[in-house]
């Protein structure tokens, strides 16, 4: 990071610091004083690290965004919120990376289950978020960690007691509507033994042109917990998103996640799960859709920890125009994490010659009794299948169409909750190279 | 079953048999790396000017350089000023005219290495040319190859008889600037083969050479050039031996390739250097850059590898796919016992039209053995229709062990069809039990497993080769079943 880049950070740190939720609360302030400097010792990851070998930040370094304003913005319905709303779902809103209480729709919550804002918590009980907000054993992870822990500023909040259920979906809905706005939100979700929890993390945008969201989500499971995360990425064509999920597993616990990516400019979601107690499983499952000259980028990292455990991985890109796609998939399996199970599989569509996929699974096996697998390819649509459909009278467009849709849908036919699968077919839908009015 | 237990036991203490050493005078430069032990090479091997400019230039960027961290093998440091760089077998001053005139020590060593260096070349219908350190003792069968205008020389006799053919292709491939070991092969490296098969000629035979560490502490830099003009083919065999030893040899070879239109070159390797005693120490450490380049329309180059010995491999045969409807093949068993650790896979960039390529690398780890994969399938933007299919496949024994697997693929044409499978297991239970409940015995089954398991690229190999390569398996393999 050059030391103009560095100097902007540093004046916007000392002006927003005591703006920020939980300004007053001491090992806060010296938990954030602590991130900004590992980010600037850190700065912005480049090419030459081998996690962003694909992915530049470089026009993330180059903009000049504004940080989150502190006080809460006070806003009516956008409109955007209504058609997001996800039917049967809890739902927190935050406009630009602050709690929007008015629009959220969060209802009276079981016993044992807290949802909160994050700015929230701070105020109420910010003792709740130590362990949370502290910076990791390991150090941050890249630049990108330590400059949302140094600035983060709202975000969800969600616990379950041990045995507590949320019966309906939680939706987290992002919303961005201003331009030239960086946000740093940091969710944390904590589900005890034998909970279960379904969360629905959405990022939109109402015409926001181009701004930056940075956002962590942590999720720890405690034994026999069972977790679902689907995040949507629908970020405005000329946003960058830098998304992690961190997710740590108890034994016996589970974690299905699904990432579906079909916005912003440049955008990166890293999935890191650590199956740390045995027999915990995962399933990964993604989707990345581009166009343009959309640059998204997808790495995970399963790291088996423990004996019996297993984790599924299922990726698929489809890309057209100049766009670009990275898929990172490593899985770890530590030394005496017997009977580990390990399947991974990335499959890219390029439907136009300008388009790049870069795929990278990776496999790093110190035990014996494993049974590991990976599968990628890269390909096109297939000359005979679409042979087959034009000789049975289905245009050559639509015929295109259908065979894209069967080959994404494939991803979300996993979804088990219905209200939320409806809704990802019909952005596939919308997303559908021309002709797609065929298969309505 | 107690007795069997006893016997593999054995088996893993089993010390490495090809273990045994010449002494032999030689003529070794002292100890050190500047541009004054650079010339003094260039100068004892009576070089021309351009060679020695090369080669300084290559020592001048080396200094630039820093040794490569991204692999995932972990060695002590290498003092690159302990290592002489060039030792030359004394027996040479005078010139060997024939067989009868080579250090008969030194024959005496290829004897016990099976090498077909005397009448025996014949029977084994095989060429070879011998290197024993750093300079070619013998070649055979040259006058039977000459006839069809082949040259099958060492690199030194290449300089002085063919410079026009060494400056223009030498460094075509793996440029002086390539990377940090491969630049220090360019500045220092003292001998290797060259092989030129002239347009429209098959070779008549498998062309063949193995390599010997011998004198201690020198590394040895060989530089292997294969050019297959247009029409020729050429198969090449590469087998290596080494006595045992205590302290770690560097060893960093450069091997080019260059296939000119419809030219096919298969280059085949088994590899059995000192891998290092039981508690990993000692062994050779092996930082070779091997490329080739697919140059015209309709070439064809493939690599087999059986790598079981060195205490470190670091080694990434590739193909540069240029010419249209060429093809890259690469194959590829990688073993790993004690404390043994492989880094190897393959790049193949695919730069023309209708190219094709084929990865199928297997890599075994036992004991604390640390085998990874790490590959690379290119496809350039112009590269269309593009084929690659790459099987990675991992076979665990032991909890100690390790195998990974780093495949990296870029794919910037539509057209393109890139398939990649890894799989990483353990011996199946199953199938042991399979083959138990039908009388065979535990150790049978295993190495039955395991040669089916390596199967593809065995096929791969000349016939000699598959024979010594199945023998290396058995005995590394046997050992390590508890």
């Amino acid at each position: 990071m050059n030391a103009l880049v560095a100097d902007r950070f540093v004046a916007d740190f000392e002006r927003v610091k005591a703006l920020l939720p939980g300004a007053y609360v001491p090992w806060l302030q010296l938990a954030r004083e602590e991130a900004f400097t590992a980010f600037l010792d850190k700065g912005f990851p480049t090419l030459r690290d081998e996690d962003w070998k694909y992915t530049s930040v470089a026009p993330i370094e180059k903009s000049r965004f504004v940080l989150t304003p502190a006080a809460a913005k006070s806003c009516n319905d956008l409109g955007g919120v209504g058609t997001q709303a996800l039917p049967g779902a809890r739902l927190l809103v935050f406009i630009d990376g602050r709690h929007a209480p008015e629009l959220s729709r969060l209802g009276a919550l079981p016993a044992g289950v807290t949802v909160d804002s994050l700015a929230a918590m701070l105020e109420r009980e910010p003792e709740r978020l130590q362990a949370a907000l502290a910076c990791p054993a390991a150090g941050y992870a890249s630049g990108f960690a330590a400059l949302n822990a140094a600035f983060v500023s709202d975000g969800a909040y969600v616990h379950l007691a041990a045995g507590a259920e949320l019966e309906e979906p939680l939706q987290l809905l992002f919303l961005a509507t201003a331009a030239n706005l960086a946000t740093h939100s940091r969710n944390v979700v904590v589900a005890g033994a034998g909970s279960r929890v379904r969360i629905v993390e959405q990022h939109a945008s109402l015409n926001a042109g181009a701004y930056f969201s940075n956002v962590v989500t942590d999720i720890e499971a405690g034994r026999g917990a069972a977790v679902e995360h689907h995040k949507l990425q629908q970020e405005g064509p000329q946003a960058f998103h830098i998304a992690a999920v961190n997710a740590a597993l108890g034994g016996d616990a589970s974690f299905a996640s699904s990432s579906f990516a079909f916005g912003g400019a440049l955008a990166r979601t890293a999935i890191n799960v650590g199956l740390n107690g045995a027999k915990a499983q995962c399933s990964l499952d993604g989707l990345t859709m581009t166009d343009g000259r959309q640059h998204v980028d997808h790495h995970t990292r399963i790291d088996h920890a423990q004996p019996q455990c297993s984790s599924r991985e299922f990726y698929k890109g489809v890309l057209d125009g100049a766009s670009r796609t990275v898929f990172n998939g490593k899985v770890i399996v530590r030394a005496g994490a017997q009977q580990s199970d390990a399947l991974q599989t990335n499959r890219n569509l390029l439907l136009s010659d300008q388009a790049e996929a870069d795929t990278k699974p990776q496999l790093e096996i110190w035990a014996d009794d494993v049974k590991c697998g990976h599968g990628a390819t890269v390909g096109q649509l297939d000359p005979d299948q679409i042979f087959y459909l034009r000789a049975r009278g289905v245009d050559a467009a639509a015929a295109r169409a259908l065979l894209v849709f069967a080959f994404a849908n494939e991803v979300v036919e996993r979804i088990r909750w219905l209200p939320l699968r409806a809704r990802l077919e019909r952005l596939l839908r919308a997303r559908l190279p021309h002709g797609a009015g065929a298969l309505q | 079953m107690a007795s069997e237990a006893l016997r593999l036991e054995e088996l893993i203490d089993r010390g490495y048999q090809q273990g045994f050493y010449t002494a032999l005078e030689t003529d070794t430069v002292a100890r050190g790396l500047d541009e004054d032990v650079v010339r003094l090479i260039s100068a004892k091997k009576n070089e021309p000017e351009f060679m020695r400019e090369w080669r300084l230039k290559a020592y001048r960027h080396w200094l630039t350089l820093a040794e490569p961290r991204w692999s995932s093998i972990v060695h002590p440091p290498i003092d690159y000023q302990a290592i002489s760089y060039y030792s030359a077998p004394k027996s040479r001053k005078d010139g060997p005219q024939s067989l009868a005139d080579v250090d008969p020590a030194l024959l005496r060593t290829y004897e016990k290495l099976g090498v077909p260096l005397a009448e025996r070349e014949l029977l084994a219908g095989v060429a070879v040319d011998a290197v024993f350190d750093s300079v070619s003792v013998a070649t055979t069968f040259k006058d039977k190859l000459a006839e069809l205008g082949i040259i099958f020389c060492s690199f030194s006799e290449a300089v002085q008889e063919h410079p026009a053919l060494v400056r223009q292709y030498l460094g075509s491939v793996v440029p002086y600037t390539d990377n940090y070991f491969a630049t220090l092969n360019s500045a220092v490296f003292s001998d290797g083969s060259f092989c030129y098969i002239p347009p429209g000629v098959r070779c008549p035979m498998e062309l063949s050479t193995y390599f010997r560490i011998n004198a201690i502490n020198t590394g040895q830099f060989e530089r292997t050039l294969i050019i297959a003009d247009k029409g020729a083919y050429v198969s090449y065999l590469e087998g290596c031996t080494a006595p045992m030893r205590d302290e770690n040899q560097l060893h960093a070879a450069v091997v080019e390739l260059i296939a000119l239109e419809d030219a096919q070159i298969k280059y085949a390797t088994v590899q059995n250097w000192y891998p290092g005693d039981k508690e990993g120490r000692g062994g050779i450490y092996n930082f070779v850059t091997k490329r080739g380049d697919c140059r015209g329309a309709n070439s064809r180059i493939s690599w087999t590898q059986v790598e079981t010995g060195s205490a470190i491999t670091w080694k990434y045969p590739s193909v540069i796919l240029q010419g249209d409807n060429s093809v890259g093949e690469f194959r590829s068993v990688a073993l790993t016992n004690n404390y043994q650790q492989a880094d190897t896979g393959t790049k193949m960039i695919h730069l023309g039209r209708n190219t094709k390529s084929t990865i199928i690398s297997k890599g075994i780890a036992a004991g604390h053995g640390r085998n990874a994969y790490r590959g690379l399938v290119k496809v350039a933007k112009n590269a269309a229709n593009a084929r690659n299919y790459t099987q990675c496949d991992s076979l665990l024994m032991g909890d100690r062990c390790a195998a990974h697997t780093f495949p990296y693929i870029e794919v910037k044409n539509a057209t393109a069809r890139v398939e990649h499978e890894a799989s990483t297991s353990r011996i199946g239970e199953d199938q042991l039990f399979y083959c138990q409940s039908r009388g065979i015995g535990p150790e049978d089954a295993v190495s039955m497993i395991v040669n089916g398991f390596c199967k593809e690229v065995f096929k791969e190999l000349p016939m000699e080769f598959a024979v010594e390569a199945q023998k290396l398996l058995g005995v590394s393999l046997e050992g390590s079943i508890g």
